[in-house]
């Protein structure tokens, strides 16, 4: 079977990809490796910033909750779930690993939605059990109900090292503390207060020096770091915690798009190394599209734009819909996004952006 | 230092520590006249992030529409009737209402507030400030839940005045899990 669009990744930005594609007439199939489609937003029980007409407002998971049912509601979309993409060949198609076995589906067009990993940390003790991922956390709890432990020391202060804290104490688990390296706290500032007026304190500058425990994790050692982000011997602190959670940033998932041979460029705003793609989401490799957290780490909002503009491209590609009805639409999610994209916060990732279209234009030129 | 917030940092304490500075909150206080005419809505929300459902809950066109998403929120808090509905809808729970006119002795103070059990009607909870101290005990005037289990539920407590602007937060006096310090 051969379908028209194969998008890879059921998270905000394959499913706003898929919808906006087969409303306009392609033939889509959405693989992702979880049971549930959704992505992230399947864990995330804190309501969302953004557009009110866009949803902001809405908790995570009813977001992604009206994404799934859109998708499965939509007679040109087949969803295959509990499936991994293995690998992409040169014949447009894609190895498929299902519960009933591995197999092959082709594609005209390729949509790489894969989403994002975690990056880890070193300290000595790292590998100890009790040592946790966020995602991993908040799948235990949000998703299974199932607490990680008795007491938590959260080791970054992103949004979601402060979220998963915020969630941590709602399902009754004692966070100890916030270290951030930094002097200032990375995440919104509404999201700091409303965690340290639970009483969690938030400790800029510092960090953890070590994690103790002989089968796991029994407590840790937290220490203030100087400009250079170097520990100062001395001020360490030991404190009593079973649960040892980073939330220390992360980095788009590409694998399968190296494997493609889509050209990759690394840029630290954006999280680390990224495809090389113009303004419809399209790689330097013709009819493979990128979008979301894959293409850049940074928020469902944006992602689920990227993700509407992407199928959109791939229906003026196939020629279901009129160049002319596509600028305009295009051009309207483009303005949205960097609207979106326009406040003090978003430095970073529009600095990451105007270095890949300047990669684009240079090729080009 | 000891000011109508309490016991906070003078200034730039917000994005290194979470805690709002009296500089900050300064900058959000509702003028006296608004504060006598009854309930009002406080937004500690300092930052411009991308957001604007403050703006759309309010039926009363107190908060202004946003013309740009990253806007600070403005407000008009004579034409705010404190009814609350902002302080649900808020997805930072950076809102707030008090009203200092409840009565000689109290204030209300409406505070979202996202944990289960809820607290029942007349019960006595625990109050903390913004940077989580316990600061006294207040009662539960009432409880709005919303519309649906995914709303975020706003607590009116009865507290006395002097913490009319220091309470920002509840709690069970059995709750589990708060670090205290
Ligand atoms: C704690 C936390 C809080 C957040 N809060 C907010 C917020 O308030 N507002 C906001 O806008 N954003 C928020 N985000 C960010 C947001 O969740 C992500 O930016 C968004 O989910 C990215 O969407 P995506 O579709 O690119 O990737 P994902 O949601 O990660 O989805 C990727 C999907 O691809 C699948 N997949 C990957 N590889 C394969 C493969 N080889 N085969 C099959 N399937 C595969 C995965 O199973 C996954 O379902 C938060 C994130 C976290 C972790
Ligand atoms: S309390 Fe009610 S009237 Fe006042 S700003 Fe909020 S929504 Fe508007
Ligand atoms: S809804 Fe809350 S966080 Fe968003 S702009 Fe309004 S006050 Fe700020």
């Amino acid at each position: 079977m051969e379908y028209e669009l194969i998008v890879v990744g059921g998270g905000p930005a394959g499913l706003s990809g898929a919808l906006k594609a087969a409303q306009n007439g392609v033939r889509v199939a959405v693989i992702d490796r979880q049971e549930e489609l959704g992505g992230q937003l399947v864990k995330q029980t804190h309501k969302f910033f953004g557009w009110s007409r866009r949803n902001a407002g809405v908790r995570g998971i009813e977001i992604g909750r009206r994404l799934r049912d859109a998708v499965l509601a939509e007679p040109r979309i087949t969803v295959f779930t509990g499936t991994e993409a293995l690998g992409y060949y040169p014949d447009n198609s894609l190895l498929i690993e299902s519960p009933s076995g591995v197999s092959r589906i082709t594609g005209k067009t390729f949509l790489f939605a894969t989403g994002a990993q975690e990056r880890m940390l070193l300290f000595p003790g790292n590998d100890l059990p009790g040592v946790y991922g966020a995602g991993a956390v908040q799948t235990l709890m949000n998703v299974y109900g199932v607490r990680p432990g008795r007491s938590v020391l959260m080791v970054g202060s992103g949004n979601i090292g402060l979220i998963v804290s915020y969630q941590l104490r709602q399902a009754g688990v004692m966070v100890r503390a916030i270290v951030e390296a930094l002097p200032q706290i990375g995440g919104y500032a509404v999201h700091a207060s409303k965690v340290r007026r639970l009483g969690i304190p938030i400790l800029t500058r510092h960090s953890i020096k070590e994690a103790h425990g002989r089968e796991y994790v029994e407590g840790a050692t937290i220490w203030e770091l100087d400009d250079k982000f170097r520990g100062i011997p001395g001020t360490e602190k030991d404190i009593d915690v079973d649960v040892i959670c980073l939330a220390t940033g992360l980095t788009p998932l590409g694998d399968l798009l190296w494997q493609a041979g889509v050209s990759m460029t690394y840029v630290p705003e954006l999280g680390g190394f990224v495809p090389i793609y113009d303004g419809n989401m399209e790689t330097e490799r013709s009819g493979i599209f990128v979008a979301g957290d894959a293409a850049g780490i940074e928020e469902a909002s944006t992602a689920m734009l990227c993700g509407e503009i992407a199928g959109l491209a791939v229906a003026a590609k196939l020629g279901k819909i009129p160049r002319h009805r596509f600028e305009e639409e295009r051009n309207v999610l483009a303005q949205e996004l960097s609207a979106l994209r326009s406040g003090p916060l978003s430095s970073k990732v529009r600095t990451g952006y105007e270095r890949i279209k300047a990669l684009v234009q240079g090729r080009r030129g | 230092m000891k000011s109508l917030y309490g016991d906070l940092p003078e200034k730039d304490s917000l994005l290194s520590s979470g805690i709002p500075s009296v500089q900050d909150l300064d900058g959000v206080l509702p003028p006296a006249e608004a504060r006598k005419k009854g309930p009002v809505a406080v937004l500690e929300c300092f930052q411009k992030i991308p957001c604007d459902p403050c703006g759309q809950a309010c039926k009363f066109g107190a908060i202004k529409e946003f013309s740009d998403v990253n806007d600070l929120p403005v407000i008009d808090w004579m034409r705010c009737t404190g009814c609350g509905q902002c302080v649900a809808a808020c997805p930072g729970l950076a809102i707030f209402v008090v009203d200092e006119t409840y009565s000689p002795e109290e204030c209300l103070i409406a505070m979202p507030h996202e944990f289960v059990p809820l607290p029942e009607r007349d019960q006595v909870v625990l109050l903390y400030d913004r940077a989580g101290r316990h600061v006294g005990e207040g009662a539960v005037h009432r409880v709005v839940r919303g519309k649906d289990k995914l709303a975020t539920p706003v607590v009116w407590v009865r507290a006395p005045k002097a913490l009319a602007y220091v309470a920002r937060a509840l709690g069970l006096p059995e709750s589990q899990g708060r670090s205290g310090n």
